[in-house]
C-alpha cells in the first residue's frame, strides 16, 4: 500500500523495449508449446517406425515417405476413397446450410409475421439443446426409413436448417444492412424474393462464408453422427476410417496413421487458412466454436 | 454480447409498407385494408422463407424430444414393441447402475476442472493481445488453431499417442531422467489427458474476449488515467466488470458443449470408456447403452437426464449471473 505512489507511474509507462521484446519471445514461446503437438505429429510421419519414440526432437534424423504410401493403402479402400466419402457429405452439408438458414435468416430478420418473437425464442433456444437428447428417436425413425449407411441421416437435417447458430449468425448480420436498400429495391418493383435475392444475398456475402466454412469444419470433424450412421466399410468418411485404422492396427503402426491423420487434417487446415477472416468475425458477433 | 443475443428480434409492426401501387390513397378504410392485405401477404412469404425450418423443427428437433420423453418410460431394444416400463429406468439409473453415476462423475470432473482453465488461459491470453500488440492477427491464429483441430478424431488419436507409456510426454520426460506412466492407460491420469485437451482449445473463447475487450472505450481508461489509477487497478474495476457479460456467455457456452464431449474419450479409451471407466463419459455411455446394448428406452431416460442437468446447470449460471455479472449501470 505504500509503494502505491511509486507503483502507479511505473504502470502507466509503455513497456519498455525490453519489456515488449520479452513480452513477444513468451507469446511466441507459448505457442510453440501449443503446436509442438502438432509439429511432432508431422514430424513423425516423416520418420521410420522405428524412430518415433525414439526421438522426441523435431527434425528427423532420416526423412521417407512411406507411412504416406502405406497409410494409403492399409484399409479396404485407399484413402482417397473416404476423403471423397467426407467431401461429398461435407459439401451437401454446407450447400444446404447455406439455402435453410439463409431463407430462415432473411424472415427472421426483414419480415414481420404472427408469434414472431415466440419463434425466435425457440430458434435460441434450440442452439442450447443438446444432440443427443434427439439422436435415439432419430436413430429409430431413420432405420424405419431404412436410411442407415446412407448419406440421408447426415444430410437431410442441414436441409431443414436445424444448425440453427447459422440462422442466428445471419440474422445478426442482416440487421446490420441498412433497411434503405430493401426499401429502394421495392420501389423498384421487387418482390421479397428477388429482395432476398439481390440485395440481401450479395450483401450477405461474409456472414455466408463463415457459415460455409464453419459447417465444412464441424462437418469433416464430425465422429458422433457419422460413426452411428455410418458402419459399412464401404461408406466409411475420414473420421470413421482413422477409427478403423485406430482399431485394426492396434498399438502399432503409428507411422501410417500419423500420415492418415494429417491428411485428414489437410482440409481443415486449408479452410483455416483461407478463411481466418470469416471465422474470427464469425466468432467475434456470436460466439460460436 | 450477450445481452444481444437475448434481445428479440426487433419487430418493426407499424412500418409503411413500401411497394404501394396508388400514390394517392383514396380513403382511410381503403388504405387500411390495403396494409392488412400487405401484412398478409409478408407473413405468407414469411412463412415460405421458414418452411424449412418450421418442418426441421417439429420433425427433426421438437417430434424426437417427445419421442424419446416417451421412450425413456419404456424398454425398447429396435427388435422387439416398446414395453411401458414406467419411472424403472431412472430409478435403475440413479440406484443400481454404478457405471451410470460413475460417467456421471467423470463428465462433472472433467466439465468444472477443464472450463475454468480454459477460460482462464483464454482470458489471460486475450489481455496480453490486446491493445496495439504487434502480429495481434499471428498469434490469435496460432492460438486459435487448435480449437479447430480439437474435435477431430485425428487429434484424439495424436493424444493418445503423446500420452501413452511411448509417447513424446515420457520421451520428453526422459530427457530429464523422469520415468512416466502411460498418462492414458492409467485411472488416476487418463482424465487428466482430456482435461489437457480441452483447455488446448481455449483459442475460440480467447477471439471471444479479445471482441469483448475492443468494446471497451479507450476513453474509460484515460480517464481513470488522469484519476491516478494503476493498470492493476484499472483492470479490476474498468475492464473486469465490462467484460463480467462476455465471461458469463463463455462459460455457459463452454459448461454446455463440454458435458457434451464424446469423440475424445471414444478414442483415447478406445470406445469403452475406460481405464477402469476413468474417461466413461455421459453421452459415451449414453451411446454404448442406445445403440451397442441397444437398451433404447435407458439410453432415451439418459438423454432426459442429460437434458435436464444441462438446463439445469444453465439455470443456476443465470442466476448466479446476476451476482456478478456487471450489465451496465441503466440496467
Amino acid at each position: 500500500m505504500a509503494t502505491r505512489s511509486n507503483a502507479a507511474p511505473f504502470l502507466f509507462r509503455p513497456l519498455p523495449r525490453g519489456g515488449r521484446l520479452l513480452k513477444h519471445l513468451l507469446l511466441i514461446g507459448f505457442g510453440l508449446i501449443m503446436l509442438y503437438p502438432l509439429f511432432w505429429m508431422v514430424s513423425s510421419s516423416l520418420k521410420p517406425e522405428e524412430l518415433i519414440f525414439r526421438e522426441p526432437g523435431l527434425w528427423p534424423s532420416e526423412v521417407t515417405l512411406d507411412n504416406y504410401g502405406e497409410g494409403w493403402t492399409a484399409l479396404k479402400h485407399t484413402f482417397g476413397y473416404y476423403l471423397w466419402n467426407s467431401a461429398v457429405i461435407t459439401g451437401l452439408c454446407v450447400a444446404a446450410n447455406l439455402v435453410a438458414c439463409s431463407l430462415a435468416a432473411y424472415a427472421f430478420a426483414r419480415l414481420d409475421f404472427p408469434l414472431k418473437r415466440l419463434w425466435f425464442a425457440i430458434m435460441l433456444g434450440s442452439i442450447m439443446l443438446p444432440h443427443h437428447v434427439t439422436v435415439v428417436p432419430q436413430y429409430i425413425v431413420f432405420a424405419e426409413l431404412d436410411w442407415i449407411n446412407t448419406i440421408w441421416p447426415l444430410v437431410v437435417p442441414k436441409f431443414l436448417a436445424t444448425d440453427a447458430f447459422f440462422i442466428f449468425l445471419m440474422v445478426q448480420f442482416i440487421r446490420t444492412l441498412p433497411r434503405e436498400l430493401d426499401e429502394a429495391a421495392a420501389i423498384d418493383g421487387a418482390g421479397y424474393w428477388r429482395i432476398f435475392l439481390r440485395v440481401i444475398i450479395p450483401l450477405c456475402t461474409p456472414a455466408l462464408a463463415t457459415t460455409g466454412i464453419f459447417t465444412f469444419i464441424w462437418t469433416w470433424n464430425d465422429f458422433f453422427s457419422q460413426n452411428l450412421y455410418l458402419t459399412n466399410s464401404d461408406n466409411l468418411t475420414v473420421a470413421v476410417a482413422l477409427r478403423q485404422f485406430l482399431d485394426s492396427s492396434g498399438e502399432s503402426s503409428w507411422g501410417p496413421m500419423f500420415a492418415m491423420s494429417i491428411v485428414s487434417l489437410g482440409p481443415i487446415f486449408g479452410f483455416f487458412l483461407a478463411g481466418q477472416k470469416y471465422l474470427i468475425r464469425g466468432m467475434a458477433t456470436t460466439g460460436l466454436k | 454480447m450477450y445481452a444481444s443475443m437475448s434481445d428479440s428480434v426487433s419487430v418493426t409492426p407499424e412500418r409503411a409498407p413500401v411497394a404501394q401501387p396508388p400514390p394517392q390513397p383514396p380513403g382511410r378504410r381503403r388504405r387500411v385494408r390495403q396494409v392488412n392485405v400487405h401484412r398478409r401477404r409478408e407473413a405468407r412469404t414469411a412463412y415460405v422463407f421458414l418452411a424449412p425450418w418450421f418442418i426441421g423443427l417439429f420433425v427433426i428437433t421438437v417430434g424426437p424430444i417427445l419421442a424419446s420423453l416417451y421412450l425413456s418410460f419404456t424398454d425398447y431394444s429396435l427388435l422387439e414393441p416398446a414395453t411401458l416400463v414406467g419411472l424403472d429406468n431412472y430409478d435403475k439409473m440413479f440406484t443400481e447402475d454404478d457405471r451410470f453415476l460413475a460417467s456421471l462423475k467423470v463428465t462433472t470432473i472433467y466439465v468444472v476442472v477443464s472450463v475454468p482453465l480454459q477460460l482462464a488461459f483464454a482470458l489471460a491470453l486475450a489481455l496480453a493481445l490486446d491493445r496495439g500488440l504487434r502480429g495481434l492477427p499471428f498469434y490469435r491464429s496460432v492460438y486459435y488453431l487448435p480449437s479447430l483441430l480439437g474435435g477431430s478424431v485425428a487429434i484424439a488419436i495424436l493424444w493418445r499417442k503423446i500420452f501413452g507409456t511411448e509417447g513424446l510426454v515420457n520421451s520428453l520426460l526422459g530427457l530429464f531422467g523422469i520415468e512416466g506412466t502411460g498418462w492414458v492407460s492409467d485411472p488416476d491420469t487418463a482424465l487428466g489427458t482430456l482435461i489437457i485437451l480441452h483447455v488446448w482449445t481455449f483459442g475460440a473463447p480467447m477471439v471471444i474476449f479479445l471482441a469483448g475487450l475492443r468494446q471497451i472505450p479507450q476513453s474509460y481508461y484515460e480517464a481513470a488515467a488522469v484519476d491516478g489509477a494503476s493498470r492493476i487497478r484499472q483492470f479490476w474495476s474498468i475492464t473486469l466488470p465490462l467484460l463480467t457479460p462476455i465471461i458469463f456467455f463463455n462459460l455457459v457456452l463452454e459448461v454446455i458443449k463440454s458435458f457434451q464431449s464424446f469423440t475424445q474419450s471414444f478414442i483415447v479409451s478406445g470406445g469403452s470408456g475406460g481405464p477402469a471407466d476413468s474417461t466413461l463419459f455421459y453421452t459415451l455411455y449414453l451411446y454404448l447403452k442406445g445403440f451397442k446394448s441397444y437398451e433404447m428406452g435407458y439410453a432415451a431416460a439418459m438423454a432426459w437426464v442429460l437434458l435436464l442437468l444441462i438446463a439445469g446447470l444453465t439455470g443456476v449460471n443465470f442466476i448466479a449471473s446476476k451476482y456478478w455479472v456487471f450489465y451496465g449501470d441503466t440496467k
